[in-house]
């Protein structure tokens, strides 16, 4: 298109996005406003909930490690453009790994743990992604559609899972036993305490957080620093060209989705083992679809998708906050999520064109 | 299981196939017209919301049914103006707007009713009522025959049949007119189309208005007739089995109504037992809520004859210039 061409690369990666989130906010004010509600208030509320103390600081950053974790799975798919939306279904295959793993190997310290769960997730996460990608690369099934029929199963396989098999005997709650104490992770404020910083002890947030970051800088070098990135992206550039220089369509369509599905997989870690210390039914809580805004938002790169990551634990964490102290429900924040997606992700050209020409008057003056 | 557990599974099959036939037959014309539509979910949400409330407001439930249209063909021009008009990702499109309407009806729920996110239940007028098929009442006791049209045929709400009546309907609109030539084409090769003088944009968006009208319905449906009253998430999937059942018949309007009816019936049996034995075998009710989803699968991988989708779905049309 013609359109995108004229708008300089540096406002294609910050004046888009900005512009489409101002967008989504803009609305969202104006829904606080009309059901009787102060937005410039809620804001102050939620920036003080999340931002203004140590417990709040944890919380945001507890939602935005499991939001990193997704953000770069869907991110990694989307630069070979396939649309994974099972980052929920690959997340809970994930916790399920996490469970297992923690249920059934006697760890004599977290620090195996942590690396016997990373696994765990990680390969579960996987295997539950490489079914609809060896259908895309092998049948031609749309893995949109597949994805999204295997984040049903994966919800089915999990009940069948926790109320028949991993339940502990006599108790009526879908959820397996509790982990053994030498698996749990420390907590930020444990890490903190190290170099005598003082930290609230109560969020969840714990050195998942530190793996998360670790995963932007891996999937930054996966993607750009190696031959097996540099054929992912090519390949989403153009599935022709990519095919004629010798790259395997089939082939990388199905690595893809492995270390797509591991990523979001590795989520678990985080929330399963970091915090609830056992499998519940609902582990993820929408966290893989959140993923989708995280990864549109941030353009699919990992920096991108930090700083989304970022933004949407603040959302959570302020959501909170304000369905607590507020008439506003925490369901605000799913609209808007929704808008964001919308505006970054479909409404793309409503926000890219008027810019394009923009830049084409600004030019037309300087000349 | 007895002859009355097999009329009552029967019966309520109907009743769990008429929201997935409206939202199967919406996502059908939409996608033959080279549309995708995943927010079938969301625009089914949306308007089982507004049935409700609107119900519940005027305490007449037709009313609560045009509303529901009204607000599910608003989602739809939405959806429209991103995939169409602004040539958006049709699947991002889609998937924006059901957590449009995840969100937005508990918001609104909650600030109109206050009562958590949901409508209070509804009685009298604002429930559709249920019709008795002539003669079922004097056919009751003839074998056989008695308890199939009585039983099972008669005594739902008026938009089950509708929904069913849906069926022939949209078979006719898509192989019997021009318009649906057209709109068949325009899922295929659009550039044709275009080059015969009729308007892509104009036919997808007709395509995409008839798939909120349909959703309207199975939404309102679903908050009227099936239960009473709106509560959160309450489509619970409904809309992703549609369109499980919209591949699974290969986009064809009569092979829907096949599709629907197994996938309901999965659904009647699956609330009706917790387990079930099959030639000696142990079925856990997760299996059976699972079997619509494995069964699309296995059809899109093209084991059991292939689902080939219409050509230019999902593609936006740029025109030449």
């Amino acid at each position: 298109m013609k359109a995108t061409d004229r708008i300089p690369h540096w406002a294609d990666v910050t004046l888009v996005p900005l512009v489409s989130v101002a967008l989504a906010f803009a609305i969202s004010a104006i829904l606080i406003w009309a059901i009787g509600e102060n937005p410039w208030e809620a804001v102050k509320l939620m920036v003080e909930g999340s931002f203004g103390s140590s417990y709040g600081w944890g919380y945001t950053l507890f939602y935005a490690t499991n939001f990193m974790f997704t953000g770069l799975a869907v991110s990694v798919a989307f630069q070979a453009r396939l649309f994974n939306i099972g980052g929920e279904g690959q997340a809970l295959l994930g916790g399920l790994g996490v469970a297992l793993v923690c249920l059934y190997i006697p760890w004599p310290h977290w620090t195996l743990a942590l690396i016997g769960a990373m696994v765990g997730g990680a390969v579960f996460g996987a295997l539950w992604a490489l079914i609809p990608g060896w259908l895309q690369a092998k049948r031609g099934s749309h893995i949109v559609i597949t994805t999204i029929m295997f984040n049903f199963i994966a919800a089915s396989l999990l009940g069948y899972m926790l109320v028949n098999v991993l339940r502990p005997q006599g108790t009526q709650d879908p959820s397996s036993p509790r982990f053994p104490p030498e698996t749990a992770l420390p907590s930020l404020h444990d890490i903190l305490a190290l170099v005598g910083i003082p930290f609230s002890r109560v969020p969840p947030v714990n050195i998942s957080l530190l793996i998360a970051v670790a995963m932007c800088f891996a999937v930054w070098y996966l993607l750009w620093r190696t031959r097996l990135g540099y054929q992912i992206r090519a390949f989403g550039e153009s599935e022709p060209a990519a095919e004629y220089a010798g790259i395997s369509p089939a082939r990388i369509t199905i690595y893809t989705m492995l270390i797509s599905g591991a990523l979001a997989g590795l989520m678990a870690v985080n929330s399963v083992l970091g915090e609830q210390q056992r499998l519940v039914l609902n582990a993820v809580e929408g966290a893989g679809f959140i993923g989708i805004a995280v990864a549109l938002m941030g353009r699919n790169h990992p920096f991108g998708v930090f700083l989304a990551a970022m933004l949407f634990g603040f959302l959570y964490q302020g959501g909170a906050e304000l369905a607590l102290w507020t008439g506003i429900p925490r369901e605000l924040i799913v609209v808007i999520q929704a808008l964001v997606i919308l505006f970054t992700g479909a409404l793309d050209n409503m926000v890219r064109i008027p810019i394009a020409r923009l830049f084409a008057q600004a030019r037309a003056r300087g000349r | 299981m007895d002859w009355i557990m097999v009329v009552q599974v029967l019966d309520s099959t109907l009743r769990l196939a008429t929201p997935l036939l409206f939202a199967c037959l919406a996502g059908l014309i939409s996608e033959r017209a080279g549309v995708f539509d995943i927010g079938l979910e969301g625009k089914m949400l949306a308007a089982a919301f507004m049935a409700a409330a609107i119900a519940y407001a005027t305490g007449n439930v037709w009313l609560g049914v045009a509303s529901a249209i009204v607000a599910s063909v608003g989602i739809s021009l939405l959806h429209g103006v991103a995939a169409i008009t602004f040539r958006g990702n049709q699947l991002i499109s889609g998937v924006a707007i059901n957590f449009l309407a995840a969100g937005l009806t508990v918001v609104i729920a909650q600030n109109w009713f206050s009562q958590g996110g949901r409508t209070p239940s509804l009685s009298g007028g604002g429930r559709m009522p249920r019709l008795d098929l002539p003669f079922a009442d004097a056919l009751r006791d003839v074998p056989v025959l008695g308890p199939i049209y009585s039983g099972i045929l008669s005594g739902h709400a008026l938009l089950v049949y509708i929904a069913f009546l849906c069926v022939p309907a949209t078979w006719f609109l898509l192989f019997r007119t021009r318009f649906g030539l057209r709109l068949r084409a325009v899922g295929e090769n659009p550039a044709a189309v275009d080059t015969a003088g009729i308007s892509v944009v104009g036919l997808r968006y007709g395509a995409v208005a008839i798939g909120g009208v349909l959703c309207g319905l199975a939404g309102a449906y679903l908050s009227t007739g099936l239960s009473a009253g709106f509560v959160q998430e309450m489509t619970a999937g409904r809309g992703f089995i549609a369109l499980a059942a919209m591949i699974f018949a290969k986009w064809r309007p009569w092979h829907a109504m096949g599709a629907v009816l197994l996938f309901g019936f999965l659904e009647a049996v699956a609330n009706r037992f917790q387990s079930i034995e099959i030639l000696g075998v142990g079925l856990p009710v997760q299996a059976m809520q699972a079997l619509p989803y494995i069964l699309t699968v296995v059809i899109l991988a093209g084991f059991v004859g292939k689902a080939i989708p219409p050509r230019a779905v999902g593609t936006p049309y740029v025109k030449e210039h």
